[in-house]
């Protein structure tokens, strides 16, 4: 334990090289990219999973206060998914893929062979510290890597757990973990690092791309913003205002990239989906959320003031139609609802990432896409509840966002042969499934060449007949070659 | 400022969502082909003026790719453009789930000034086929061209879509002080370096198409008929393309010693045939694109150890910014030579005992766009493939994997980040979204708290897909 201190008080830009250094020559030896090795790391993970899921409980539950079941669904159960998929689809994703030649490389053959990038840094989140940690450390694993991974020290229980695990159960020569802050973060991204794979808010994210620029190192960014649910008024109400809150408040109280942030709907309908909200949060939550055992915290003070800040602004405050109770000691705000916020309040300007749902009303249904395409960023999701077929046309090809979900609300986080990442400010890249894998990888084009037919043409002297036969071939075109080569043997 | 007005029309055209249908798309790649074949003299002519290339290698290298990719992007657009189906679990049915992809909005192409109508042009016909609007930025060191681009483009393409403008590090500037939806840049580590971290600032993901020293390893072939092949790829390759000047040019040879002086009598060889005896006489090659390089270039054979290696070649003419196909055996390593990388006509080849030895020689230095290989061993390929990293390999010949529309083009470490060419074109400019549709029945009555065993039971199986235990558990015969 006592050396352990010492290291955490000692980690900067000399013990961040050093690190690298030694990643480099694990790396370098070859270990990482061995079949055996990336699916003896993948089975320890799943049984590290397996055995030490009430810890894993216990820590969640230290930082976030969060609910066992989000834990053991969101966190450790999709781990294990996530494992038990690599595993399964580990051989048939390390075989090169054959590539078609053309008739311009004949006779050829080619394929592209995934390799490893070699030594890369993943940065994690706090809102799902064992979920955003580990994911992306699978596809790494996966693909030959090795890797440092960096928890955020905002959930410091889970933090020390993930060092103390990763160290147990994973081959620690090639994969480790660095705890800390701030200074730790910035001596690491100091370093050369093949890949860096960040989860978290787009102002550190723009430090993180500034430092990879250093290096020319490619990065995944994976960040957040305001996903919005457009709920249209002919639709199953009940079954939605379910799934909305399944999707905000039983995802860590509303902590997480993918939460519905803000509801449109029409001016006509909102007053049954407020009523609907209202009747659907007690039968979840009971009478007094604040005392919920199904609830995540607010993770922090910093956050419990920043989201108090949100509610008790100006013309906001009075826009409460449901909610706004607050427990300062406990860091809890109850699940709270808005109605018709100005355009121009903090609450609609700055990704939420709490308990806060405001809902906007606009005359059409239609009028929403304004709304969301009139923010000027794109969000990680965005959600619609509708029967109607013309909407989701529209929806699916007007709004651009990371991910769309029609009729539900976050469950595309859980389905991996879909890619999951943003776009603009939500972000850089993707993951999940087969897309961890590629994430990770470089794939390298590899051309194979005969000797024989070597196309004199491609040799000066440069000649007309040439010329022609280059416009033939390049064109695809048999019979413009023979032309060419028949002109030629004429003159 | 200008640039800001231009990217604001950019940014309302696209807007207008027109760059979005197919029609206009495929309008653009086929008036870009009446570009290039209605004027392919004036490309020669710019080719020539800015580069000194001779229309064949103009047309191999710059027309004739631009035509073929054009081609091959308009047979493929509809299929690109189609959704992908993904194939969804039970238990989530019913569900139909997708992968859409779209355009990313405004985007920046950098192009570099040696293949200037390839580089400007290819990523072009990747962002037009993606629906983006663009604004191009040709390099101003090949100014023929540059000038040629500027005029022409607005007369065959949709202006207020596709814009292109001139100038030099100070507008390259400027563009970067802007946001952008994706930024492609043709070039240096050095200037990529300042892309990114300009692209850093609005979170634009960028895709970097830069350079290090492409080696080839030469390995003793089972006939002299092979050898010859082999040889007049590596001249050609070498000198072919704009004299050496090419991301992709073999920079350097790896051979075993005893085979050294066998390749070179092959290599000077065609370098005759093909180019000429001597310096007087060049032709059928491109020259030094500015006094700026030919200075850099001929500094590199100044140094008297340098100097003293070259085996071939080696003359220069300062007037006509020509340097001759030169060969150098066994130069210092660490002579500028061998640790930059040479962009130009300087070919050295270094030995070594065995030719496995190669492999930690090109470990040793930064990861290469290409790697080239000329070997029958399979074994050894086995090994080239698996010990070193580069953004291709090529074995047995040289340059023409640029030409190969179905394999990614792009580098890795040093050489850059992200691909190109056929359909990794049109992915690099566009935005993979991921659709989920769903119906609201039936419904999962476990997803909703307040949380329970069974509901904790009910959702753990359903994770695993355990869809035996999910009915054993709702009869009430598995315990939760």
């Amino acid at each position: 334990m006592a050396s352990e201190m010492e290291k955490k008080e000692v980690f900067d830009t000399e013990s961040a090289k050093d690190l690298v250094k030694e990643l480099r020559a694990s790396f370098g030896s070859g270990k990482t990219k061995s079949y055996e090795w990336r699916r003896t790391q993948l089975t320890a993970m799943l049984k590290m999973l397996d055995e030490e899921e009430p810890q894993i409980v216990a820590a969640l539950r230290e930082d976030l206060s969060k609910p066992e079941l989000e834990s053991s669904v969101y966190e450790i159960a999709m781990l294990k998914n996530s494992c038990r998929l690599a595993l399964k689809e580990l051989k048939h994703w390390m075989k090169p893929e054959k590539a078609k030649t053309s008739l311009v490389t004949f006779p050829s053959s080619a394929e592209i062979v995934s390799e490893p990038l070699g030594v890369v840094l993943v940065i994690s989140a706090w809102n799902y510290p064992f979920l955003l940690s580990l994911d992306p450390v699978i596809g790494a694993i996966a693909a030959g890597n090795a890797i440092v991974l960096k928890p955020s020290e905002i959930a410091p229980a889970s933090a020390s757990l993930l060092a103390k695990l990763v160290a147990t159960y994973l081959d620690s020569s090639c994969i480790k973990v660095v705890e800390g802050a701030v200074p730790e973060t910035s001596a690491l991204l100091e370093q050369k690092w093949d890949k860096i794979f960040y989860t978290g808010n787009g102002r550190v994210a723009r430090v993180v791309m500034a430092a990879a620029a250093k290096h020319l190192t490619p990065v995944v960014l994976e960040l957040g913003g305001k996903s919005p649910v457009i709920v249209d008024s002919d639709i199953n109400l009940l079954v939605a205002t379910r799934r909305i809150i399944a999707g905000k408040w039983a995802c860590n109280n509303g902590q997480a990239c993918i939460s519905p942030d803000y509801i449109i709907t029409t001016k006509d309908y909102a007053s049954k989906l407020v009523d609907s909200f209202k009747n659907e949060l007690e039968k979840f939550y009971g009478k007094n959320p604040l005392e919920s055992k199904d609830l995540s915290h607010i993770v922090n003070s910093n956050h419990f003031v920043r989201l108090s800040k949100l509610l008790d602004e100006d013309n906001v405050s009075s826009k409460i139609v449901h909610g706004g109770e607050r427990d300062k000691t406990n860091l809890m705000i109850a699940p709270t609802i808005l109605l018709d916020v100005p355009q121009d309040s903090l609450i609609m300007n700055e990704e939420i990432f709490g308990p806060l749902l405001p809902i906007i009303t606009v005359d059409k249904v239609e009028d929403s896409f304004d709304v969301i395409n009139s923010s000027g960023t794109k969000p990680l999701s965005a959600y619609l509840f509708t029967n109607n077929k013309k909407l989701k046309e529209k929806f699916v090809a007007t709004v651009s966002a990371g991910g769309l979900v029609v009729n539900d609300t976050t469950v595309h986080v859980a389905e991996h042969t879909l890619p999951f990442g943003g776009v603009g400010d939500s972000g850089i890249g993707a993951y999940h499934g087969k897309f961890s894998f590629d994430a990770f990888s470089h794939k390298k084009a590899v051309l194979y060449r005969g000797f024989a037919c070597d196309a004199f043409v491609r040799y000066p002297p440069y000649t007309r007949g040439k010329l022609r036969f280059f416009q033939a071939f390049l064109g695809g075109s048999i019979l413009g070659m023979i032309r060419a080569v028949l002109r030629w043997s004429k003159s | 400022m200008e640039e800001s007005v231009a990217v604001a029309e950019l940014r309302e055209t696209f807007k207008s969502g027109r760059t979005r249908s197919v029609a206009w798309r495929k309008n653009q790649l086929r008036a870009l082909i009446d570009l290039i074949n209605e004027n392919e003299d004036s490309i020669f002519k710019a080719l020539h003026q800015d580069l000194g290339k001779h229309p064949v290698e103009s047309y191999r290298d710059e027309v004739g790719v631009i035509l073929k990719s054009a081609s091959y992007t308009l047979s493929c657009l509809d299929k690109w453009v189609a959704p992908r189906k993904s194939e969804l679990p039970w238990l989530l049915f019913p569900a139909k789930g997708e992968v859409q992809p779209e355009p990313l909005g405004v985007v920046l192409i950098f192009a570099s000034w040696n293949f200037p109508i390839t580089l400007a042009l290819d990523p072009l016909i990747g962002a037009i086929s993606a629906g983006n609007t663009v604004l191009l930025k040709p390099s101003e060191l090949a100014p023929a061209c540059l000038s040629f681009l500027i005029e022409t483009i607005p007369h065959y393409l949709d202006n207020k879509a596709i814009k292109v403008v001139g100038g030099r590090v100070e507008v390259a500037e400027r563009l970067l002080q802007l946001k952008w939806d994706k930024i492609f840049f043709t070039g240096s580590p050095r200037v990529g370096r300042l892309v990114m971290a300009a692209a850093a600032r609005y979170l634009t993901p960028v895709t970097l198409e830069l350079g290090a020293k492409c080696p080839a390893i030469v390995d003793i072939l089972s006939s002299p008929f092979k050898t010859k092949v082999a040889a007049k790829r590596i001249v050609g390759g070498k000198w072919g393309p704009c004299t050496g000047q090419a991301c992709i040019s073999i920079d350097y040879l790896l051979v075993e010693e005893k085979f050294a002086s066998t390749l070179i009598e092959l290599l000077k060889k065609y370098i005759k045939r093909f180019y000429g005896e001597n310096i007087k006489d060049l032709k059928s090659i491109a020259r030094i694109v500015n006094k700026h390089n030919f200075q850099r270039l001929h500094n590199l054979l100044k140094d008297p150890n340098v100097a003293a290696s070259v085996v071939y070649g080696g003359s220069v003419d300062e007037d006509k910014l020509v340097i001759e196909p030169t060969i150098l055996l066994d130069p210092p390593l660490d002579s500028e030579i061998m640790t930059e990388e040479i962009f130009g006509p300087l070919l050295p080849i270094i030995t070594v005992k065995k030719i496995e030895e190669s492999i930690d020689f090109i470990n040793s230095k930064p990861n290469p766009l290409v790697i080239y290989a000329f070997t029958e061993d399979e074994t050894f390929k086995k090994r080239i493939l698996s010990e070193t990293s580069s953004g291709t390999v090529t074995f047995n010949d040289s340059m023409i994997q640029f030409l190969c529309d179905t394999l990614p083009f792009g580098g890795v470490g040093q050489s850059g980040f992200g691909r190109y060419h056929g359909k990794y074109s049109f992915d690099t400019f566009s935005h993979e979204k991921a659709v989920l549709h769903r119906g609201f029945f039936p419904e999962l009555e476990p997803r909703y708290p307040p949380w329970t065993n069974f509901k904790l039971m009910f959702i753990k199986l359903a994770y695993k897909f355990d869809y035996l235990g999910l009915i054993l558990l709702m009869m009430g015969l598995k315990k939760s």
